[in-house]
């Protein structure tokens, strides 16, 4: 009886092996598969990163907090994060206030209307950054086409300086970021059940009441991963504020550039990179207390 | 509310188009104040686009739709005053019980000191006190259709519209809600139109059931007219449990079936393709006692089911056909029946022998048990 009873508990530890040692070697397998992504991200991301962030601390040959000191006392490291956080809130509020129409129409309007909105807004995202940057400044200079239109219908006397300005740098960064907006907010508002708008009728609020308290409230969590991604892409945008800005709109990217560029400085650039990586840090965390960080990735 | 302040609906040849197809093909269809009315049919043949016209999403191509005294033919949907539950339940998953229940007050703009109450009320009318400041996702399926009817009525609409509503739950939960709903009807005393294509369903909680087909009204009736007086083989086929068997006219009274004489109590139809629906409570076993007049089939045993509260029976008849019956399943009723192969004489009263014209049947009977 008690022998019976040990085999028994032999063949259960036995097969408990046998799930675990299947379990490992899946695993084991999992991880072999993984292996070359692991390897590229971990060769091109963590390695220059942590390079990055060493680099920071060093001036000359020796170890320092000189750059950071600098950063966080000097007039011009100030104004250039000041105007970096200006610029990515106004492109961020003007994106979800462009964005936000468009989706809704997309999701409201019959499939080939929002088969239509979609392209248009997704489209440009096919061209280079480079590309329509161009295509802005060309519009916009003073004898481009937009001003040749205001002045034609004579709402301007003269050319309005419309680029080589902060002006220019929102005007393109907010095309350009727009699909950011766009798509979040769209996929959000796809999955609102029609039936809860079809209720909130049949219950008797007008459509403006039943947008104000069913729509709007369920597609919070698209605004704030429209708004998040869009707010954090602008904080490190380089080309077009390069481009658009004329010289005078220096964002925090640019600061990094010019670090390198002028002054041959490293140490400099470093420390203003990780200062705008924290910067996106801090932002992600407080936004991932609200809502999962899937959601603004797109991957839920 | 009174009973007193609920309206009668008049769908005065109502049609709706849909490119080629006819989801509503002229129905007209009058409901007394206060009435239980089921529109029963298979899926496709225009129950919830009626449904959709009442509620004012839908806009018919022709005809009119008048709650009461007001043609709601082109009303929008937030002015007509009709509480609607879906088959969702539609609850909003943003706001707790309470919220969701105050939804229709806050649409009023009913001053806010009076939500309480009113909120309580509904809730205490479904079962649900104390649930206020519960989430959606904390509810159970039934509690979830508990708020959604509560929600539905907080406002005392003359009319409530149901569309499915117990379709999500299981069997138990669904008989329960269906004796719920009737008394709540009774409570309440509004006029309610309830779609469904369980029959069972309608059966049981209607004061009038209408069957659709093809977005066609074909018959609308109480349970027990439906039941014992439909007006063709599709309604003959979709309420109960029936057999369908072609049979020819004899006389106005009587047909043939095969080389049996088969007596009705009511006129045969004049129609070239005449069906005999045996309903499988109907049919009984045949005995010595039985009223003289009663129609016999001889049959012969292929299989006895036993199914918890019944047995049933499938019988092969001459002509090949099979035909079934149930009894409870007590042992006066198991004495009764021969082994499988056996012969075995059945009877039918002609109260109980439906002869309808053949006007198609609907798909397999889901409903078998």
């Amino acid at each position: 009886m008690k022998s019976t009873a040990l085999a028994e508990h032999n063949a259960l530890g036995n097969s408990r092996d046998a799930s675990l040692r299947y379990r490992r070697r899946e695993h084991m397998l999992m991880f072999i598969l993984m292996s070359p992504a692991v390897l590229i991200v971990f060769l091109l991301l963590i390695v220059p990163l942590a390079w990055l962030i060493i680099q920071s601390f060093y001036v000359g040959d020796g170890v320092s907090l000189e750059h950071y000191r600098r950063i966080f006392t000097e007039r011009v490291y100030w104004n250039t994060f000041l105007l970096t956080f200006r610029i990515s809130f106004v492109v961020t509020l003007l994106a979800f206030l462009m964005g936000y129409p468009l989706a809704y129409a997309a999701t409201v309007l019959p499939k080939r209307w929002a088969i239509v909105i979609l392209a248009i807004v997704i489209l440009p995202f096919w061209t280079s950054v480079l590309v329509r940057a161009y295509a802005w400044l060309i519009l916009l200079q003073r004898s481009g086409v937009v001003n040749e239109a205001l002045m034609g219908v004579g709402l301007t006397s003269a050319p309005l300086s419309l680029v080589h300005n902060e002006l220019g740098t929102i005007i393109a960064t907010v095309h350009i970021l727009l699909p950011f907006m766009v798509l979040p907010l769209y996929a959000t508002m796809q999955k609102i059940p029609r039936d809860l708008l079809m209720a909130g009728a049949s219950l008797g609020a007008s459509p403006l009441h039943v947008f104000r308290w069913v729509f709007f409230p369920l597609s919070l969590s698209g605004v704030l991963a429209g708004v998040t991604l869009v707010f954090v892409l602008c904080l490190g945008f380089y080309i077009t504020p390069e481009l658009m800005g004329g010289g005078r709109t220096v964002m925090a990217s640019m600061l990094v550039s010019r670090n390198i560029q002028l002054y041959s400085d490293w140490g400099a650039a470093s420390a203003v990179s990780v200062v705008l990586l924290m910067c996106v840090l801090v932002i992600f965390y407080v936004v991932s207390r609200l809502i999962s960080l899937e959601r603004i990735l797109g991957t839920k | 509310m009174d009973k007193n302040d609920s309206v009668g609906v008049s769908i005065r040849s109502v049609s709706k188009r849909y490119g080629n197809t006819m989801a509503l093909d002229d129905i007209t269809l009058d409901i007394e104040p206060g009435e239980f009315v089921s529109l029963l049919g298979p899926s496709g043949s225009g129950k919830t686009t009626l449904l959709g016209a009442l509620g004012g999403f839908v806009t018919p191509t022709s005809g009119a739709v008048w709650v009461g005294s007001q043609d709601m033919t082109y009303m929008p949907p937030h002015k007509r005053n009709i509480g609607i539950v879906f088959q969702s339940y539609a609850l909003f998953p943003h706001m707790s019980v309470g919220e969701n229940v105050a939804f229709p007050l806050r649409a009023r703009r009913l001053p806010k000191a009076t939500w309480p109450e009113r909120v309580s009320k509904a809730l205490a009318m479904v079962e649900l006190e104390g649930y206020q400041d519960r989430g959606i996702s904390q509810l159970s399926g039934g509690q979830r259709q508990r708020v959604a009817l509560a929600r539905a009525m907080v406002f005392d609409p003359k009319l409530i519209l149901m569309d499915e509503p117990l379709s999500a739950l299981d069997k138990q939960l669904r008989e329960t809600m269906q004796i719920e709903l009737r008394q709540l009807h009774r409570k309440l005393g509004a006029t309610i139109i309830y779609v469904t294509h369980d029959q069972r369903e309608a059966l049981t909680m209607s004061d009038r059931v209408a069957i659709l087909k093809d977005g066609k009204l074909v018959q609308i009736d109480t349970p027990e007219v439906l039941s014992s007086d439909p007006k063709d083989s599709f309604v003959a086929s979709f309420i109960g449990d029936s057999t369908l068997l072609p049979v020819v006219r004899s006389d106005t009274y009587s047909v043939k079936l095969g080389d049996v004489i088969l007596h009705s109590t009511r006129p045969v139809p004049t129609h070239p393709d005449l069906l005999l629906a045996i309903q499988i409570e109907k049919l009984l076993v045949h005995d010595e006692r039985h009223d003289p007049d009663m129609n016999r089939l001889h049959c012969r045993v292929r299989e006895v089911v036993y199914q918890g509260d019944s047995i049933r029976v499938f019988l092969d008849m001459e002509d090949g056909a099979t035909i079934s019956l149930r009894q409870p399943s007590h042992h006066l009723a198991y004495q009764k029946i021969p082994p499988i192969g056996e012969n075995l004489t059945v009877a039918l009263h002609p109260e109980d022998t439906i002869i309808v014209p053949n006007t198609g049947c609907r798909e397999p009977a889901t409903n078998v048990a």
